[in-house]
């Protein structure tokens, strides 16, 4: 408790990409209620905090911190470790946090080609080839910055974690939903569902929730969906020869993307039951290909132009293998929390 | 000298065909290397391509998915769902780094145990001579076994790594 007698709020973000924290934002006036409940400790998009002022706080004294991003950096890592201490209930907010998203992307490429492309490809004008340094000496001392990890984790491979929001950003209406149940928690009136719960979401696939008219599968041909000629609105998009992660997703969103002609990408993560996201998305995919020619099933395949990308867009750093050969060929500093598996509903 | 890198493969198997192969196999005594861990499916249509991923994660060197030959299958069309999932399976493997011939499929009727027993003979002297694939977070896995046994709700029940005495 804070010296106003009100429960403290934090909000952090590591390897992210700041839309986590547009969506709390996007709560609209139900941001008054978590402002009259929460003292707001440490949210440094919003107001300015320090680190040591977190590491001054009491063990256990902020009550609620969402924390979005993966860990990239050992910075990410310090801070991940120093919340958890600091939270009583630390949740992994957002597809980042949960299961690698975006930046977990990286995990297919080495830290040498990382680097290169964001410093000597040919987007980049950088004559002198400045590369950067981890520990930099001027005259007024010795500067350091983060160090980059050569594979991303998610939070929970690093720390403790209390519960999951899923989604790149979480919608709104289900942030919304989660601060109205903690605040009733708090007043006694309703139990926080069990630790290591997935809140804020649903407890079937995208599919479920999607309007579009279902019938029997059978597909001879993938197209990208630029490349589609004439999209029919009303019927399933994977029957149309769209590729489509409904199946494998986690509902939550209220299809969003397949309601607007756009295929749904898999943001909400894993459906229950799910282990590996692309293998369920692998599953779902070889299943309602139409043929059993090998020649002609390559051929159908080849639509898909990338199904490694395609199938762990949201998920590599969460999935069984977690990351592509060459980014452990870099060398692996620390092993993560807990192997991936099945989180409850 | 060094000793001879022993594989460790994981084989899936179709109660109806493959596995009654490997059964023959041992009744007619045809050797196979025991590189090779069977384990029975109902069907190979029941691979969920979890399952081998998991193996290659956790210490496997390859996976060998058996099934009945096309148009034989016991539940009609199950094993051309597998046929479809392996050559994906393949492509995204393959992605990952790798190499898809660590990945194989093998059709064997009941009655084909010496068929079955070559083509594992084939795949260990294969993947011998590849290498082992030693998936960098198998270790990672190991060391925390224990930690998310106890209490953490995401590990629980899903993860038993091979220990290093079993490949050794």
């Amino acid at each position: 408790m804070s010296e106003n007698g009100k429960p403290k709020f934090a909000m952090y973000w590591a390897a992210s990409c700041g839309g986590c924290e547009i969506a709390v934002l996007n709560i609209n006036e139900k941001i008054l209620d978590v402002d009259a409940n929460f003292d707001v400790a440490f949210w440094p998009v919003a107001m300015d905090a320090k680190y040591k002022d977190v590491e001054a706080m009491d063990d256990k004294s902020i009550t609620l911190t969402l924390f979005n991003g993966g860990i990239r950096n050992d910075e990410n890592e310090h801070l991940a470790k120093l919340l958890r201490q600091k939270s009583q209930i630390l949740v992994a907010f957002g597809s980042c946090a949960t299961e690698g998203c975006i930046p977990g992307l990286a995990n297919f490429s080495s830290m040498d080609s990382l680097f290169d492309a964001v410093y000597a490809s040919v987007s980049t004008e950088n004559p002198d080839d400045i590369q950067p340094q981890y520990t930099y000496e001027v005259p007024e001392g010795v500067l350091n910055i983060p160090v980059f990890y050569p594979v991303l984790k998610t939070l929970d491979q690093v720390v403790d974690v209390d519960y999951y929001i899923p989604g790149c950003p979480p919608e709104s209406h289900q942030i919304a939903a989660v601060v109205g149940v903690v605040l009733a928690a708090l007043r006694g009136e309703v139990e926080l569902p069990p630790k290591g719960s997935i809140i804020g979401a649903g407890h079937s696939t995208v599919c479920d929730e999607c309007p579009r008219q279902r019938d029997v599968k059978k597909i001879k041909k993938f197209v990208r969906i630029h490349q589609a000629e004439d999209i029919n609105p009303e019927i399933c998009l994977l029957e149309q020869g769209i590729l489509c992660n409904g199946p494998a997703t986690r509902d939550g969103c209220y299809a969003r993307c397949p309601q607007v002609n756009a295929a749904c990408i898999g943001c909400y993560g894993p459906a229950p039951g799910v282990v590996d996201y692309g293998a369920r998305m692998m599953t779902a995919i070889a299943s309602v290909i139409d043929s059993r020619d090998p020649e002609e099933i390559e051929r159908i395949l080849d639509g898909i132009p990338d199904p490694a990308g395609s199938f762990y867009r949201f998920n590599l750093a969460h999935s069984l293998l977690h990351a592509a050969k060459p980014a452990w060929k870099d060398g692996y500093t620390s092993a993560p929390a807990v192997d991936p598996g099945i989180r409850k509903n | 000298m060094a000793e001879q890198f022993e594989p460790i493969i994981i084989g899936f198997t179709c109660n109806w065909c493959s596995y009654r192969a490997a059964d023959l196999a041992g009744t007619a005594r045809v050797k196979y290397p025991p590189n090779i861990r069977l384990i029975r499916l109902m069907c190979s249509g029941r691979l969920d391509p979890t399952f081998v991923l998991k193996a290659l994660a956790e210490g496997a060197d390859a996976v060998m998915i058996t099934g009945c030959h096309p148009g034989e299958c016991h539940y009609i069309e199950q094993n051309y769902k597998t046929l479809r999932r392996y050559l994906l399976l393949r492509r995204v493997v393959a992605q990952m780094g790798i190499e898809p011939e660590r990945v194989k499929l093998v059709w064997a009727s009941a009655a084909e145990g010496v068929k079955l027993a070559k083509e594992i003979e084939i795949l260990v002297e294969e993947i011998r001579a590849m290498g082992p694939l030693n998936w960098p977070g198998r270790m990672a896995h190991a060391q925390t076994a224990a930690g998310a046994m106890a209490g953490h709700t995401n590990g629980a029940g899903i993860s038993q790594p091979i220990p290093e005495e079993v490949r050794a």
